[in-house]
C-alpha cells in the first residue's frame, strides 16, 4: 500500500502481519509504568471527526500519545464545519498547519479516499470509520484479538471460521473485516436477514448464510453486529423481537459455539438486542479486550505510516530491509 | 525475521576476512564474563540485556557462562530500540523486534547491555532512553564483541572482546551461530549484495543501504 | 445572407459531393459544382455532412444558476458540439412552469443566436409532483412548448402521469419522463450492484428506472398518447421499450453518450465526476444501450447535459452534485461506441441525433435531409481527428466533464443554423 490506510483491501497479507506483529509488540508498552515512546516527537496527527464517535477518537488520541505525537482533535460539532464549511476548505485549514496525519471519521461513504487523493492535503490519511463503507483500523484489531485468542497471538488465520452475523449491509466493520479475513486466510460466513445484505455479496471472499444455528458449531469466533434499532422503521426486519430471536447471540446459542470459540462485538453494544447482557459479560466475550487492542493496532498503523522517511507498509520495501 | 537472508549492507564476500574465528569468540566471551564477575563483584544483581539482533545471542551466551562460573542464574532479556532510535526519519519505518524484560524488573539492578559491534555509540544512546522509561537499574553497563571506534557520542564500553581499528569505509560483521549458522567476525568492504536486493525503481531504491549493527 | 460552397463533402458518409448553401437553405448539391461570385469554399477534404445536430436534452441553468452555465455559454458549447438545436430542460430557478419563464428562456436563445433553443415546460408546478403545471399556456406562448419534462425528478403519481399524457394531446405535445421510483432511491448514491456493496454508496436499483418506464408505456397505450423516456439507462429499460414498440404504441426513448460508454466501475475513484443521475450502470447495461440504439428500440441520442460550478463537484462524492457535460463530446462519443465499432454508420448517427429527435420535439426546421431546397442547418465532421478532451478549453461555463485526458474520435469542424455559420474551422464564428 500507499501512504494511506483507507480500506481493508489496502494491505498485502505481508503488510497485514508486519502490523499485527509490531502492535503484539506495542501492546507491552500499556504494561509498562511510563506508557510512551518517543518515536513520533515532533509529528502532528489529526483527528477529524465528522461523526460523533468517542470511543474511536480516544483510541486514536491515546495512540498518537503514546507516540508522543501532538494531537489535535477536530470534531465537526461546534467548528466551523457545522457551519458549512467544506470537507475541502477544512482539509486546507489542516495543510497549512501542518498535520503529517489526519485521521477522519466521517458519515460518507468515500470521503476518506477523497481526502487522501484530491491534493488538498500532504499528510497520510487514516480512514477511522466512512459512512458504510470501511473502518480497517477495527478489522485489524479484530484480527489481532482473534490472532491472540485462537492463534497465540502469532501468524495469520488460515483456516480459522469467523462467522459475523447482523446488519451488514449498513456495516463499515464488516466489509474491512470480510478483507482483512480473507487475506489473513479466515474463512468468513456472513448472517443475516436477507434485507441486510448488499446486492452483489456473493462476489465477496465468504459465505452467506440466513441461518445463525446452522452455522455456531463450527465458529472460531462469533462477531455481532450492531443493528439500530431504527431499521426496524425502514422494514428491515418486522420487530425488535423478532430480529433477536432470530438473529441474536442469547446463552443457549453460546453454548451451541465450540468450546475454544470467542464472542466479539466492535461496540456500541445494544443488549438484549444482537447479543445478551450474560453473553456480553461471558468470560468468552472479547467486548473489552477488542478496546485495549485497538490502542495496540492503532499504535502501530500510525508508527508504520509515520516513524519512518516513508510509510513502511509497503511489500517492495520490506524486501529492501 | 527471517533467518540466513542476506542483509543490505553484507560484506563482500570477496573483500571479506575474518578478524574473530569461532574459538576467538568463545574465548573473549568467557574473558568478558569473567570481567563482569569481577566488576560486579559476583553477578546477584546482574541482568544482561541484549540489543537485538544479535546482542542477545550474546547475552545468552554470557548468562550462560556466568551461571557456569558463579552458579547462578543471570536473568537475560532483550531491548528492542527500534522506537527510539535518533535516525528513524531517515528510511522508512522498520519492524519491531521483540522487547523482554526478566520478570523482577530493572529496578536497583546492575544492567549490562550487550550488542555485538559498538560504532558510532546511537544504538548505545537509544537504548539508555529506552531503560529509563523501563526501570531505574542500579547501574548500567555495556558489553560489546567488538568496538571499531568512530564515535559520535560519548559513550564507552565496559566491556570489549576485541578492539578492531577500521576506517569508516570497512565493514564489521558478526555472524553467530544462532542466526548464521556460524561463529565469525568478518571484516571488508560492503558488499553489492544490498543493491540487487533494492527493488527495482520507486523511492525505495534510493532508501541508503542499512548500516551494519553497530 | 452569404453563399457557402462546401466542396468535397460525404452527405451521411456517402460519396463526395458538393453542396452549395444559400439564402439559408441548400441551394445545390452535386459533384464538380462551381462557386457562385462571392461565395466563401470550404474544402471539406471528405469530411462528414450531417443535418445539425438536435439536443432533446440540454441544462442551460438559465435563470438561476448562471454561475454553472448561462443561455449564451450553453450555446456556444452546442454550436462547437455540431447542435443546431437543444431543448432546454425545465429545471432552473425558477422552475420553467409557466408561460412567462418558457418564453423568457427562448428570448435569451434568440438573443444568443447560435442554436435554437426550445424551451421544455415543467409537467408539474414547481416540479413538486402535485398539479399539472399551465400546459397550454407555455404551448401558447412564443416558446411554442411542445416536450414537458420534470426531469431531475419523476412523475411518480400514476394519475397525474396519466393526465399529462392525455392531455398535452390537444397541443400534439410530449411528455418526457424522468423514470425514476422515488422510494426505491431515497438517498441513492449510485448503481446498486457489486460495485455499490464494495463501496458502502446506497444503490440505485434498475428496478426503479424500470418499474416507472414499464408503467408508463402501459399508460401511454391505454390513453392513446405520446411517451418519450428520457435518458435510458438499463438493459430492462430497453427491453421494456422495445416490447411497447413492438404492440406499436407511441414511445420513443433516448440515451446519453456516457452511458453509451461509461460503467459503474469508475465510481471505485469517488470522483464526483461521475455522479449523475441515472447513475452509470454495468458493461451489459452499456451493451444493451449500443444495441437498442443500434437497432432503433432507443430513437435518440440526447446530452443530458448538466454542467455544475467546481464546488458543487471538487468535494465528497455524498454531497457533489449529480450531472455531466455533454454538448461538446456528444458526437465523438457516438462515433467512438457506434460508428467505430460498425454499430451505426453515419446515417445512422444523423438519424439518432438529428432526425427522430427532431421529430420527437416536433422541430420542423431541424433534422431534414440534405437536399436542395431543405434549410441548411448543416454540421461538418472529420471523424479522423482526434482530440485529448481539456476541461479548461471547454466552452461551456462549466468543467465537469467525464472525459478529461482522454484522446477522443472526430472533431466539428463547421456548424451552419439556417446557412449561417455558427462554428468555421472547429471555432466560434
Amino acid at each position: 500500500m500507499k501512504r494511506h490506510l483507507i480500506s481493508a483491501a489496502d494491505l498485502t497479507r505481508d503488510d497485514a502481519l508486519l502490523i499485527l506483529d509490531t502492535a503484539e509488540e506495542l501492546a507491552h508498552i500499556a504494561e509498562r509504568p511510563i506508557k510512551k515512546l518517543p518515536t513520533l516527537r515532533g509529528r502532528t496527527v489529526v483527528n477529524l471527526f465528522f461523526e460523533d464517535s468517542t470511543r474511536t477518537r480516544i483510541s486514536f488520541e491515546a495512540a498518537a500519545k503514546r507516540l508522543s505525537a501532538d494531537v489535535i482533535n477536530f470534531s465537526a460539532k461546534g467548528s466551523s464545519v457545522s457551519k458549512g464549511e467544506s470537507l475541502k476548505d477544512t482539509a486546507l485549514t489542516l495543510q497549512a498547519m501542518g498535520a503529517d496525519a489526519v485521521v477522519i471519521r466521517h458519515n460518507a461513504s468515500g470521503a476518506p479516499h477523497t481526502l487522501a487523493n484530491s491534493g488538498w492535503l500532504r499528510g497520510s490519511v487514516v480512514n477511522a470509520g466512512d459512512g458504510t463503507h470501511e473502518h480497517p483500523t477495527q478489522a485489524l484489531l479484530d484480527a489481532f484479538t482473534m490472532r491472540r485468542r485462537l492463534n497465540a497471538g502469532k501468524g495469520d488465520l488460515e483456516g480459522r471460521r469467523i462467522t459475523i452475523v447482523g446488519d451488514v449491509l449498513h456495516s463499515r466493520v464488516a466489509r474491512s473485516n470480510v478483507l482483512l479475513l480473507a487475506t489473513l486466510g479466515a474463512e468468513v460466513t456472513l448472517v443475516a436477514p436477507p434485507t441486510l445484505l448488499p446486492i452483489g455479496i456473493e462476489t465477496w471472499p465468504c459465505e452467506v448464510s440466513y441461518d445463525l444455528d446452522a452455522v455456531l458449531a463450527k465458529s472460531d469466533a462469533v462477531m455481532m453486529l450492531r443493528v439500530q434499532r431504527e431499521r426496524m422503521n425502514a422494514s428491515y426486519f418486522p420487530t425488535e423481537r423478532e430480529y433477536s430471536r432470530r438473529y441474536g447471540l442469547d446463552e443457549k446459542r453460546m453454548a451451541a459455539l465450540p468450546e475454544h470459540a470467542i464472542v466479539m462485538h466492535p461496540g456500541p453494544m445494544n443488549r438484549g438486542m444482537e447479543i445478551a447482557a450474560d453473553v456480553a459479560d461471558s468470560p468468552r466475550s472479547t467486548i473489552v479486550e477488542q478496546v485495549t487492542n485497538g490502542v495496540s493496532v492503532r499504535m502501530a498503523v500510525l508508527y508504520l505510516l509515520l516513524g519512518g522517511s516513508e510509510p513502511a507498509i509497503t511489500t517492495s520495501e520490506e524486501t529492501a530491509k | 525475521m527471517t533467518k540466513h537472508t542476506p542483509r543490505p549492507g553484507d560484506l563482500d564476500p570477496a573483500s571479506a576476512r575474518a578478524v574473530l574465528e569461532a574459538s576467538d569468540i568463545a574465548r573473549v566471551l568467557t574473558r568478558v564474563a569473567h570481567e563482569i564477575v569481577e566488576r560486579a563483584k559476583g553477578a546477584d544483581d546482574v541482568v544482561l540485556l541484549g540489543i537485538p539482533t544479535r546482542g542477545v545471542a550474546l547475552a545468552r551466551r554470557l548468562a550462560a557462562r556466568l551461571d557456569d562460573i558463579e552458579d547462578a542464574k543471570v536473568p537475560v532479556g532483550a531491548l528492542d530500540i527500534t522506537m527510539y532510535r535518533d535516525d528513524l526519519r531517515l528510511r522508512p519505518a522498520r519492524a519491531l523486534e521483540r522487547t523482554e524484560i526478566p520478570a523482577d524488573g530493572l529496578d536497583g539492578k546492575l544492567v549490562v547491555l550487550v550488542d555485538d559491534v559498538l560504532y558510532s555509540g546511537r544504538t548505545i544512546r537509544a537504548a539508555l532512553d529506552a531503560l529509563n522509561d523501563i526501570g531505574r537499574p542500579r547501574a548500567v553497563q555495556l558489553a560489546v564483541l567488538v568496538d571499531r571506534g568512530h564515535r559520535e557520542l560519548p559513550i564507552r564500553a565496559d566491556y570489549v572482546g576485541k578492539n578492531l581499528p577500521t576506517s569508516q569505509r570497512e565493514t564489521v560483521q558478526v555472524l553467530l551461530e544462532e542466526y548464521d549458522g556460524r561463529d565469525a567476525v568478518l571484516l571488508g568492504t560492503r558488499g553489492s549484495a544490498s543493491a540487487a536486493a533494492a527493488p527495482i525503481g520507486g523511492a525505495a531504491a534510493q532508501v541508503p543501504a542499512t548500516p551494519e549493527a553497530e | 445572407m452569404s453563399t457557402y460552397l462546401i466542396r468535397n463533402a460525404k452527405v451521411l458518409g456517402g460519396d463526395a459531393q458538393d453542396v452549395l448553401v444559400s439564402d439559408g437553405r441548400v441551394a445545390g448539391l452535386g459533384t464538380g459544382l462551381t462557386a457562385p461570385e462571392g461565395a466563401q469554399v470550404i474544402e471539406a477534404d471528405g469530411h462528414v455532412l450531417l443535418p445539425g445536430l438536435v439536443d432533446l436534452h440540454t441544462h442551460l441553468r438559465e435563470p438561476g444558476r448562471e454561475d454553472a452555465e448561462t443561455v449564451e455559454t450553453g450555446t456556444r458549447a452546442a454550436a462547437l458540439g455540431g447542435f443546431t438545436a437543444v431543448h432546454a430542460m425545465a429545471n432552473t430557478d425558477p422552475v420553467a412552469d409557466t408561460a412567462g419563464v418558457v418564453e423568457q428562456v427562448w428570448r435569451l436563445g434568440q438573443q444568443a443566436g447560435r442554436c435554437d433553443v426550445h424551451p421544455v415546460g415543467a409537467v408539474t408546478v414547481g416540479l413538486a409532483g402535485e398539479r399539472l403545471a399551465e400546459l397550454g399556456a407555455m404551448h401558447e406562448s412564443a416558446a411554442n412548448v411542445k416536450v414537458f419534462s420534470d426531469d431531475g425528478k419523476c412523475v411518480h403519481d400514476a394519475v397525474l402521469m396519466r393526465r399529462a399524457l392525455e392531455y398535452v394531446k390537444a397541443f400534439d405535445g410530449v411528455v418526457a419522463q424522468h423514470a425514476q421510483e422515488p422510494r426505491l432511491t431515497e438517498g441513492a448514491q449510485m448503481n446498486e450492484g457489486t460495485v455499490s456493496g464494495v463501496l458502502g454508496l446506497r444503490g440505485w436499483p434498475a428496478v426503479a428506472e424500470e418499474a416507472i418506464i414499464a408503467r408508463d408505456v402501459l399508460l401511454a397505450a391505454h390513453v392513446g398518447s405520446r411517451l418519450h423516456v428520457c435518458h435510458v439507462s438499463t438493459a430492462g429499460s430497453v427491453e421494456i421499450i422495445r416490447w411497447a414498440k413492438s404492440k406499436g404504441w407511441d414511445v420513443t426513448a433516448e440515451v446519453t453518450p456516457h452511458h453509451l460508454l461509461l460503467t459503474d466501475e469508475l465510481v471505485r475513484t469517488y470522483d464526483p465526476v461521475y455522479k449523475v443521475n441515472p447513475p452509470l450502470r454495468t458493461a451489459e447495461d452499456v451493451t444493451a444501450l449500443r444495441e437498442g440504439l443500434a437497432d432503433g428500440t432507443i430513437d435518440a441520442v440526447a446530452t443530458d447535459h448538466a454542467p455544475h460550478p467546481s464546488e458543487d463537484k471538487d468535494c465528497e462524492w455524498a454531497v457533489a452534485a449529480m450531472g455531466m457535460l455533454g454538448l461538446e463530446t456528444a458526437l465523438s462519443i457516438v462515433q467512438q461506441t457506434m460508428v467505430d465499432t460498425g454499430l451505426l454508420d453515419w446515417a445512422g448517427v444523423a438519424d439518432r441525433m438529428s432526425v427522430r429527435p427532431a421529430r420527437i420535439g416536433r422541430l420542423d426546421g431541424h433534422g431534414r435531409a440534405v437536399a436542395v431546397g431543405e434549410p441548411a442547418n448543416l454540421v461538418l465532421v472529420d471523424p479522423s481527428a482526434r482530440r485529448t478532451v481539456e476541461p479548461s478549453e471547454l466552452a461551456s461555463r462549466s468543467g465537469n466533464t467525464p472525459y478529461a485526458g482522454m484522446e477522443l474520435p472526430g472533431r466539428v469542424v463547421a456548424t451552419f443554423l439556417r446557412g449561417v455559420p455558427t462554428v468555421i474551422d472547429g471555432k466560434l464564428a
